[in-house]
C-alpha cells in the first residue's frame, strides 16, 4: 500500500487556496440525496454536522451521551489558539505555523498544518458571530494570552471554560439544523462498526444505548470524530466515557493507525490521592501564565511551602529554559518535573507532585490594582486581597475546581501538580483532504493525527476540531463526493450489513457469555497500570516488550474471566465498558509495538536510549522522519506503511527552548 | 488536611425500567476515604454489587468534572447534595461522616422521565434549545472581523456568567413545580445581552417558553429553589430578565 498524502502542489502559502478554487463540488439537489453519517458531536463532529446541514446535505448525527452538548470538549479549559495578531506582538499565520511544527518535534505534515493556521482567524469570527462569549477587555475588544511553547499571546479563552463556550456554540448551531430537519440526531447511541463494502464505507452498526437495540444506517460517507483515546492509560484526564472503539472498529476494517504511541502527558494536573481513583482533574496550562513551578531544594523537605524562603526553592524550569521559563512545551515540562521527583525532591505525601506557585502574581497584580484604585502604601495583606480578586477573574473556576478535590486553598497555598496523560496525537492516518485509507471513511478531531506531530501545543486542539469540522470537511468531502452522484445509494438491506450486523452481535453475545468473576473497571486499572508504568512518560526496549507480554496474557484473561451483570438487552453500562476495554486491550498492545518500533525520542515520545547529554528528546530524523502508519493483519500482527515527512518550509532543528 | 475513614448506609432508588415502579434499595460500604468523589464512592458501590451478583446502580456521568452537565444525583433532599454552587461528580466524601445514611434519587419530573435507577431522559432540554437557543449565522467563517463590534466587558461578563449553565436539570429537580425557567432564563439571557442576538431576540424568548410548556415543565412562582441548587450559581435576575424580555416581545407581537 502506498499513503498517498494528496497534498496539492505549490508553495505552502498557496495550496489551500488553490485546493478551494479547483475542488470539485457536489449541486444543491444532489447533496440532498446523499447521507453523511457523523459519529461525535464534540468540537469537531458537532461543527461538521452543523455546516453540512446547512450546506443542504442529509445528516445523522451519533454521540453515546444524553446530549451532543455533554462531548468531551466541553471540559477543555485554557482557550484556543488564531494567528489574530491582535496584540501585535508579532504573529503571523507563519509564526503559528512554525511553532506548531516545532513543538510537534517536526513529526507533522507541513501542508495540513499550514492550513490550520490560515484558517484559525476564521474560527474566532464565526465563534463570535455564533454568540461564544470570550473573554474581552475594558475597550470591549477580545482580550489574549499566552500558551506554551510560543512567545506570543495568542489565546482567545472563555475563563477557563473555553471548550464550553466554544462546544455550546457548535452545539447551538447543530440544533438549529436539527430544528431546521437537515440533521437528525441519535443521542445515547454507540457506533460499533462500519460497514465497508469493495473497499469503501458505506454504512455504521450502532446500538441503542437504552434498549440494546443494534441498528443500521446506510451513508455515502462516514465522518469519524470520536475523539482521542488517552483513556487506554485508564487515569487520565478525559472524560470517563472517552475511548477508542469507533476508531478501533474502523481500524479493524482497514483504516491505518498512525503514531499511535504520541502521547501528550500534561504537566499540570491534580495528583493521584488513592487507589479508588477513577480519574485526574487538569489544572489548565493556561495557569502558568501566572503560576511558578518549583520543588525545595533540599530533599525531604518537610516544611509549609510558605515557610521555604525564596533561595531554598529551585524553580527549575526557570533556570533550566531561561527563555521560555514556565512556558515551555508540555512534554517539556512533565518530563522536568518527573525527573525532579523521580530525584526525590517531590512535595506532598506521595511526593509525586510539584508546586505551582502563584505567590508572585498574587502581589504583581496587588500592586497594579492598588496602583490603579489610587491606594497608596497599601499593606502587604491589602495586596493580597487585590491580587487575589485579579486571579479569581481570571481562573476563579479552576481555583474553585481544585479545592473541591484537595481541600486546600490554592489562593493560600500553591498547588500541587504532577503530570496525567491528557492527549493522544497518534490517531487514524488520514490524508490531505481527512480521509483515511478507507474510501468514504473520513476522521476529523483528536481522533486523527495529523496536525500535532509528536507534541501537542496547548488550545490547539479546539482549533483543530473546528477547523476541521467548519472549514475543511465542507470542501474536501464536496470534492470526493462529486463523483458519488452516479451511484446509487446502497440500502441496509445490502447483505453486506448483515455480516457487520452479525459480527458485532457476536462480540457481544461473547462478551456476556464469559460469565467470569472480575469486572471490567478492574482488567482496565490493570491495562492502565502496564501502560503507565511502561509506554509512559519514559520508555525503553526492555519495558516495552515486557509490556506487549504483559498485555497479551492480559487480554487473555479478559476473554475468560470478566464479568457482566444483566442482559444485553437493556440499558447497560457494564456491557458498554466492556466493549470499550476490549478495544483498548488491542490497541495498548499497538501502541507499545510503535514506540519499540521507534528507536528515537520525539516530543511526548521519549525513549532513555536517545537523549542528549542535557535530558533532553533525541530524534533521529534521518531514519524516523515519517509517520508510522499501521495496518492491522491478524490478531497481535501488524504491518508497518510509512509516510515520509518533507519539510519544505521549515528547517528540522533540535528543538530548544533555552 | 485531615483524611479519615468511613463506613455508610446508601438508600439508592432502584427502577428497572421508564415502566416498572421503583423503590430504595438499602446497602452497606466499608472503608470509605474522605479523599474519594461522591461517584468514586458510587464506583466502590457497584463493584461491591457485582461481585454479589447483583446489579449495579445505573448512573450518569461522564466529565467527572462539573462540566458536562451529565451527573444528577439527588442527595439527602438536595439536587447534586450538601455542597453549594457544586455537582454530584464534585462532590467528595469529606461532606459526609462516619456512620451517616445517604439518601439517592433520580431527579424527579414530568418532563424528565425515569429511564433506570438513576438516569432521566432530559431530551427536553435540547428541544428547548432547537426553539431558538441559537443565533441564525451560517457556520461558513465568512463573517465580519471578530473585533469589529467592541462589546462592554461587564456585558460580554454577564453574558459568559449566564452561559455557563451545563444544563444539568438540578434547577427543575429542585424547583415544586418543575420548572425549566432558569435553564431558560440562562440561555435567553446569554444572547440578549449580546449583539449578535438581538435580530431575534423576541421571537427568541416566545418559541422557547412555548416549547417549555409544551415539554410538561411547570410555571414559576419565585421561590428561588433553583438558584440556590445551581451548580453554576445562575442568579435568579436572569428569569426577571426573561420575563421583561417576554413583555418586551409580547407587546410588540400585538403592535
Ligand atoms: C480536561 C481537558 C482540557 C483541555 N483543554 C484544552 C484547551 O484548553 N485547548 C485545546 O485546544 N484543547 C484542550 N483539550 C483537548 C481538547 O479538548 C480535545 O482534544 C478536543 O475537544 C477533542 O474534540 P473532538 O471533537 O475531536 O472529540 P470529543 O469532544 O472527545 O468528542 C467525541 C465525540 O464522539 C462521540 N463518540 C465517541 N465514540 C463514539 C461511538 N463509538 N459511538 C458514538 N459516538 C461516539 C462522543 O459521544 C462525543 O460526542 C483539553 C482536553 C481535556 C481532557
Ligand atoms: S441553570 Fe443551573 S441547575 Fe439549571 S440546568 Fe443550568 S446549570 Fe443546571
Ligand atoms: S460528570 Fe460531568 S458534570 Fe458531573
Amino acid at each position: 500500500m502506498i499513503l498517498e498524502s494528496k497534498i496539492p502542489e505549490g508553495s505552502i502559502e498557496s495550496k489551500w487556496t488553490q485546493y478551494k478554487g479547483h475542488c470539485k463540488l457536489v449541486n444543491p439537489p444532489n447533496k440532498r440525496k446523499m447521507t453523511i453519517l457523523v459519529i461525535g458531536t464534540g468540537l469537531a463532529g458537532a461543527s461538521a454536522a452543523a455546516t453540512l446541514g446547512e450546506l443542504g446535505y442529509k445528516v445523522k448525527a451519533f454521540c453515546f451521551q444524553d446530549s451532543p452538548r455533554r462531548a468531551h470538549s466541553i471540559a477543555a479549559q485554557g482557550g484556543i489558539n488564531a494567528a489574530k495578531n491582535y496584540p501585535n506582538d508579532g504573529d503571523s499565520v507563519f509564526r503559528l505555523f512554525y511553532d506548531t511544527i516545532k513543538g510537534g518535534d517536526y513529526r507533522s505534515r507541513e501542508a495540513n498544518v499550514h492550513r490550520l493556521a490560515e484558517v484559525s482567524s476564521n474560527i474566532i469570527d464565526q465563534c463570535v458571530a455564533q454568540g461564544v462569549p470570550f473573554a474581552r477587555e475594558y475597550s470591549g475588544l477580545l482580550s489574549n494570552r499566552s500558551f506554551g511553547g510560543t512567545q506570543v499571546q495568542r489565546t482567545f479563552y472563555a475563563a477557563g471554560q473555553t471548550g464550553q463556550q466554544l462546544l455550546i456554540g457548535a452545539y447551538q448551531a447543530l440544533e438549529r439544523q436539527i430544528a431546521i430537519g437537515n440533521v437528525t440526531m441519535y443521542n445515547r447511541h454507540e457506533m460499533l462498526d462500519v460497514v465497508v463494502k469493495d473497499g469503501k464505507a458505506v454504512g455504521i452498526i450502532v446500538r441503542n444505548l437504552l434498549d440494546g437495540k443494534i441498528e443500521r444506517f446506510a451513508g455515502t460517507a462516514v465522518l469519524l470524530c470520536s475523539g482521542g483515546y488517552g483513556n487506554v492509560f485508564y487515569l487520565s484526564t478525559n472524560a470517563m466515557g472517552a475511548n477508542a472503539t469507533a476508531a478501533w472498529k474502523a481500524h479493524n476494517k482497514g483504516a491505518l493507525f498512525a503514531n499511535p504511541c504520541f502521547t501528550q502527558i500534561h504537566p499540570t494536573c491534580i495528583p493521584v490521592s488513592g487507589e479508588y481513583q477513577s480519574k485526574l482533574t487538569l489544572m489548565s496550562e493556561s495557569l502558568r501564565n501566572d503560576g511558578r513551578i518549583w520543588v525545595p531544594k533540599k530533599k525531604g523537605d518537610e516544611r509549609h511551602p510558605a515557610d521555604i524562603p525564596e533561595d531554598e526553592r529551585d524553580y527549575y524550569l526557570e533556570r533550566k529554559y531561561p527563555a521560555f521559563g514556565n512556558l515551555v512545551p508540555r512534554d517539556v515540562a512533565s518530563r522536568a518535573a518527573k525527573e525532579q521527583c523521580d530525584t526525590g525532591l517531590g512535595v506532598g505525601t506521595s511526593k509525586k507532585a510539584v508546586y505551582l506557585d502563584f505567590g508572585s502574581a498574587i502581589e504583581r497584580y496587588g500592586k497594579e490594582k492598588a496602583h490603579i484604585q489610587d491606594i497608596h502604601n497599601p499593606s502587604i495583606d491589602k495586596i493580597k486581597e487585590l491580587g487575589r480578586i485579579v486571579l479569581s477573574e481570571k481562573y476563579g473556576n479552576l481555583f474553585d475546581m481544585y479545592m473541591k478535590i484537595t481541600g486546600e486553598n490554592p489562593y493560600l497555598q500553591p498547588m500541587r501538580i504532577y503530570p496525567a496523560v491528557h492527549y493522544t496525537m497518534g490517531g487514524l492516518w488520514v490524508d490531505y483532504e481527512l480521509q483515511s485509507t478507507v474510501k468514504g471513511l473520513y476522521v476529523l478531531g483528536e481522533a486523527n493525527f495529523s496536525d500535532h506531530g509528536a507534541n501537542r501545543l496547548g488550545a490547539s486542539s479546539l482549533m483543530q476540531g473546528l477547523a476541521d469540522g467548519y472549514f475543511v470537511i465542507p470542501y474536501t468531502l464536496g470534492n470526493n463526493l462529486a463523483q458519488e452522484i452516479y451511484n446509487k445509494p446502497i440500502s441496509t438491506d445490502d447483505p453486506i450489513f448483515d455480516i457487520s450486523e452479525k459480527a458485532v452481535r457476536t462480540q457481544i453475545e461473547k462478551l456476556m457469555n464469559i460469565k467470569g468473576k472480575t469486572s471490567a473497571d478492574t482488567f482496565h486499572k490493570r491495562l492502565g497500570k502496564i501502560m503507565w508504568d511502561k509506554c509512559g512518560m519514559a520508555r525503553n526496549e526492555k519495558n516495552l516488550k515486557e509490556a506487549i507480554i504483559e498485555i497479551q496474557a492480559l487480554k487473555k484473561e479478559f476473554w475468560q474471566d470478566l464479568k457482566i451483570p444483566g442482559s444485553q438487552n437493556e440499558f447497560n453500562p457494564e456491557l458498554e465498558k466492556a466493549g470499550r476495554i476490549a478495544d483498548f486491550i488491542e490497541l495498548g498492545e499497538l501502541m507499545c509495538i510503535d514506540a519499540l518500533h521507534r528507536n528515537e525520542s520525539c516530543g511526548g515520545h521519549f525513549r532513555e536510549e536517545y537523549q542528549t547529554p542535557e535530558g533532553e528528546a533525541l530524534r533521529q530524523d534521518e531514519q524516523f522522519s515519517y509517520v508510522a502508519a499501521w495496518h492491522r493483519k491478524a490478531e497481535h500482527e501488524w504491518e508497518l506503511f510509512k509516510e515520509p515527512l518533507v519539510f519544505d518550509s521549515i528547517k528540522l532543528a533540535q528543538r530548544n527552548y533555552k | 488536611m485531615q483524611h479519615y475513614k468511613m463506613n455508610l448506609t446508601i438508600q439508592v432508588w432502584r427502577q428497572k425500567n421508564a415502566l416498572e415502579k421503583g423503590q430504595f434499595e438499602s446497602y452497606q460500604v466499608k472503608d470509605i476515604s474522605s479523599e474519594m468523589s461522591f461517584l468514586e464512592m458510587f464506583d466502590v458501590l457497584n463493584e461491591q454489587l457485582l461481585q454479589e451478583g447483583k446489579d449495579p446502580v445505573a448512573f450518569d456521568h461522564d466529565c467527572r468534572e462539573g462540566i458536562c452537565g451529565m451527573c444528577s444525583m439527588y442527595i439527602n433532599g438536595k439536587p447534586h447534595g450538601p455542597w453549594q454552587a457544586n455537582t454530584t461528580c464534585q462532590l467528595h466524601m469529606r461532606a459526609f461522616k462516619d456512620g451517616d445514611t445517604i439518601v439517592v434519587e433520580p431527579w424527579r419530573a414530568q418532563a424528565f422521565p425515569v429511564i433506570k435507577d438513576l438516569v432521566v431522559d432530559r431530551s427536553a432540554f435540547d428541544r428547548i434549545i432547537q426553539a431558538g437557543g441559537y443565533v441564525s449565522v451560517g457556520t461558513s467563517g465568512n463573517t465580519i472581523d471578530a473585533n469589529v463590534i467592541p462589546i462592554e466587558k461587564q456585558k460580554a461578563d454577564m453574558a459568559f456568567a449566564a452561559a455557563m449553565c451545563i444544563g444539568c436539570g438540578a434547577c427543575v429537580a429542585a424547583c415544586k413545580n418543575s420548572s425549566a425557567m432558569l435553564f431558560l432564563s440562562a440561555k435567553v439571557s446569554h444572547l440578549s445581552l449580546l449583539p449578535q442576538g438581538q435580530p431575534e431576540r423576541k421571537i427568541r424568548v416566545l418559541n422557547m417558553l412555548n416549547k417549555m410548556d409544551e415539554e410538561g415543565f411547570g410555571a414559576c412562582t419565585n421561590t428561588n429553589a433553583c438558584e440556590a441548587t445551581c451548580p453554576k450559581e445562575i442568579s435568579v435576575t436572569n428569569i426577571a430578565r426573561l420575563n421583561l424580555e417576554y413583555l418586551n416581545a409580547s407587546l410588540s407581537k400585538q403592535d
